[in-house]
């Protein structure tokens, strides 16, 4: 299966296109052909999955030479022992860690050849591609069946599950990848899908533009992957090829300052893509889609895409941006503002899909920041757990919107609702406690990973990402506290009060049942044993980092980057004081509101304080900046002075170009065309004419006449015959 | 010399069919003087023949032959319908083809 991982993507997009040809006329719409589609993708994807395992636990033999040489300074470090796997069983029991090589698998073919350039297209798989191969399809699946109860009786129900077969094609192809030029192909689809999707009801002008929004801030981040990845194709001495890229990285190959130009570049696609502050601003909007698509955007395919990416090209993101020697660069600054006003944004969303947007927001800045510090592994992690948890909040917001008339307005219209739909409460607030990291939960193992590693890695530790992600995940549990309780408690508003709600259907809960199981599971597949938790038994610990994590010459690990590279390590301290603090700010909320304590009426009563409100309401005005100042520009005086420009220059130019050229034409015509052309023309004819006249009397229509010319001819042959054998 | 007798007789027969073709305003006198023509190639063919003493110059004066009946045939064929047409063989009359 891992040389064959080609056929999961293959599998969707043909789904895609048979649900377009044939869906209308099938009983479901074309829904059976999805939800069977992904479903033997889901097994593939297990399967690609188990034989990675295999090849984990038992390593192929590498040939050795070439790694060896390049990584001799690293390898001197004590404690390090980087040996083939037959050495390495014996002497690396002592050393604690070994390290083999367990290299990708690889498989490509030759798409075109223009000029001696090979461009490829193929898949690499290793673990991380295994893990988010999983991932999406499962969180795939589960949204194709949710979505054939909560979209049932649409309009363009057909046109939906196909959409959601190709995004899904796509971003499976987008993790498939083995060149950047495929990824950016995987990178774009993506983006065109979830505009499709976004944009799914687009009669309501507000949706229509929401799709708009999310493809141009894209198109922003689009320009700097471009950019990004020609730097990198010319740096590595134009290959597309990643693991030759990130290898050449790694090896200090290609320079630091170009490594730095090309992240940085790429950073902006990351931005934009994964919703970092400044270009997160689509992310919100594109709740104007179906719920399961929110679900599957913010859980599965889309924003995870620019995590991934990093994660991918990690080299070149760590050489480039120095993140093993210094405790500050771009990537984890970019995180970690995210990740705080992310978080904050939550607050003031009226709306529970906005709610859960930002919180995503929030947590992509986590993630980021987790790779900004070094702390690879704890930001895939923290991807992996929380595509379960938030595909399960959103998938519960949809369910609850299902039974209230379909708003989303949780102070309006929800509230109460703990009673009427008993199911989708216990997952909801299973979800939201592993999103707020209750201890043992998902959350809590991937979140306290990135502050441990925020607070351990680097050169002396990020103590200011700390602080900041401690306060982000106090900010978590404080707004999904506030979420639970415009939700759930309470007297019943609105379209709650209008009419009894009631619990939804088996293909709602169900998805929703199975992702509330996950979240409380998946955290286990890390566990630390490190710290108090040194009992944990080494088979059963920190089995993701062990499977996941790449050990190539590719990757900047311990054994290739030496102690600059390292896990962090499970602090009591630190998760004590994350859950305590989360629990503070929990139960600040709760007193709030359920208890009513507090100086509520604050906002109307301070001018600081509804100053502060008004910001976090407007979204710190980022939007007004935009839509205001930019758009505003481009619309008002920009446009004017470019018509000015087009009205006097670029017209007098081309007037003077018209009236030039329509003189010449008329000199030409007086000129040449009279005086020469049809000269040569007219006589032409009249001299076809007279010597046409002049053959004419040699064809008098006697057949004896023409005799005499042949045998005359002949005769004339003959003497010139004669008088040059004569002659010579 | 025999050889230069034999040429002298063809070119002689052949300039009386060349004559013939080009100044009879009959047309089967015409066809006539074409045969005339071709019985000089073939006296050439055989005189040829034997002073070489290559007897493929006979087999192509024979082919010859053959070849003559059958383009008689077809020119008399061509007299009888113009005959049949205009009552008339006479050459200087059929200027269709005139320019």
């Amino acid at each position: 299966m891992l040389t064959h991982a080609f056929l999961i993507p293959l599998i969707m997009a043909v789904s895609f296109v048979v649900i377009l040809a044939v869906g209308k006329r099938l009983p479901k719409g074309g829904a059976e052909i999805g939800i069977a589609a992904v479903a033997v993708c889901f097994v593939l994807a297990l399967a690609t999955g188990v034989g990675w395992i295999q090849r984990t636990e038992s390593p192929p033999p590498v040939e050795h030479s070439a790694q060896e040489a390049s990584s001799e300074g690293s390898a001197a470090a004590p404690g390090e022992v980087r040996t083939a796997a037959a050495e390495g069983s014996e002497e690396g029991a002592g050393a604690g860690e070994v390290h083999e090589e367990i290299p990708p698998v690889t498989r490509s073919i030759t798409w075109l050849q223009n000029g001696g350039q090979e461009i490829t297209v193929g898949t690499m798989v290793d673990g991380l591609t295994a893990m988010m191969l999983v991932v999406v399809t499962l969180i795939s699946l589960l949204v194709h069946v949710y979505s054939s109860d909560y979209v049932a009786g649409d309009r363009r129900f057909t046109h939906y599950y196909a959409f959601l077969s190709l995004f899904t094609a796509s971003m499976l192809m987008f993790v498939l990848t083995e060149n950047t030029l495929q990824l950016i192909v995987g990178w774009e689809l993506v983006g065109l899908c979830s505009f499709a999707l976004i944009g799914h009801w687009w009669e309501e002008k507000p949706n229509s533009n929401a799709a708009l929004k999310a493809f141009l801030v894209n198109r922003v981040g689009d320009v700097g992957l471009l950019v990004g990845i020609i730097t990198l194709y010319f740096a590595a001495g134009g290959t597309f090829d990643i693991a030759t890229i990130n290898e050449m990285a790694n090896t200090g190959e290609i320079s630091q300052g170009l490594l730095f130009v090309a992240s940085c570049c790429l950073l902006t696609a990351v931005m934009s893509k994964s919703g970092q502050f400044i270009l997160h601003t689509w992310l919100p909007d594109a709740m104007a889609g179906p719920t399961p698509v929110s679900a599957l955007i913010h859980a599965a395919t889309m924003v995870v895409a620019g995590v991934y990416m990093v994660a991918r090209l990690y080299a070149v993101f760590w050489h480039g941006l120095n993140i093993g020697g210094t405790n500050i660069n771009v990537l984890a600054v970019v995180g970690t503002v995210t990740l705080f006003f992310g978080a904050l944004l939550a607050f003031v969303q009226t709306d529970i899909k906005k709610v859960l947007a930002y919180s995503t927001v929030s947590q992509l800045g986590f993630m980021v920041m987790a790779l900004g510090v070094g702390a690879w592994t704890a930001a895939v992690f923290h991807l992996f757990t929380h595509a379960m948890f938030k595909a399960c909040l959103f998938l519960g917001a949809g369910s609850m919107s299902h039974a209230c008339h379909h708003s989303f307005d949780m102070v309006k219209d929800y509230g109460g609702l703990r009673k009427h739909m008993p199911w989708t409460f216990r997952t909801f607030l299973v979800g939201a406690l592993a999103l707020s990291g209750f201890p043992l939960l998902a959350g809590f193992w991937s979140k306290d990973e990135i502050l441990a590693g925020a607070g351990q890695l680097g050169d002396g530790g990020y103590p200011v990402m700390l602080v900041v992600g401690i306060l982000g995940a106090m900010g978590t549990a404080a707004y999904m506290t506030r979420a639970v309780w415009y939700c759930f408690y309470g007297e019943p508003r609105g379209a709650a009060a209008a009419h009894a709600p009631h619990e939804s259907g088996p293909r709602i809960v169900g998805p929703l049942i199975l992702l509330a199981g996950l979240a409380v599971v998946v955290g286990f597949t890390n566990l630390p044993d490190t710290g108090v938790l040194s009992w944990v038994p080494e088979g059963a610990a920190l089995r993701f980092e062990h499977y996941v994590e790449p050990v190539t010459p590719a990757f900047p690990s311990e054994a290739t980057v030496g102690p600059d590279f390292g896990h962090p390590e499970f602090s009591i301290v630190i998760a004590l004081v994350s859950t305590a603090a989360a629990a503070l700010a929990a139960l600040a909320a709760y007193l709030w509101y359920w208890r009513g304590a507090g100086p509520h009426g604050l906002t109307q009563r301070s001018r600081v304080a509804r100053a502060g409100y008004r910001l976090l309401e407007n979204k710190y005005y980022l939007d007004t900046l935009y839509e205001t100042v930019i758009v505003g520009a481009v619309k008002g005086p920009i446009a004017r002075a470019a018509n000015w420009f087009d009205q006097h220059v670029l017209d007098g130019v081309v007037n003077g170009a018209g009236t030039s050229s329509k003189q010449v034409g008329r000199w030409v015509y007086d000129h040449v065309d009279q005086g020469v052309v049809d000269k040569v023309v007219r006589g032409s004819g009249l001299g076809a004419e007279g010597s046409g006249q002049l053959l004419r009397r040699g064809q008098t229509g006697k057949v004896q006449t023409y005799g005499a010319y042949l045998f005359g001819a002949a005769t004339v042959l003959a003497a010139v015959f004669v008088i040059i054998a004569s002659a010579s | 010399m025999l050889l230069n007798q034999f040429l002298l007789l063809a070119a002689a027969l052949f300039s009386i069919g060349v004559y013939g073709v080009i100044a009879r305003r009959n047309g089967v006198a015409v066809l006539m003087s074409i045969e005339l023509i071709l019985n000089a190639v073939n006296i050439n063919l055989i005189a040829f023949s034997a002073v070489h003493g290559d007897l493929s110059g006979q087999v192509f004066a024979l082919f010859v032959i053959a070849i003559a009946a059958a383009e008689v045939g077809v020119g008399l064929a061509i007299v009888l319908a113009i005959y049949r047409n205009r009552h008339s063989v006479d050459l200087d009359e059929l200027d269709l083809m005139k320019g």
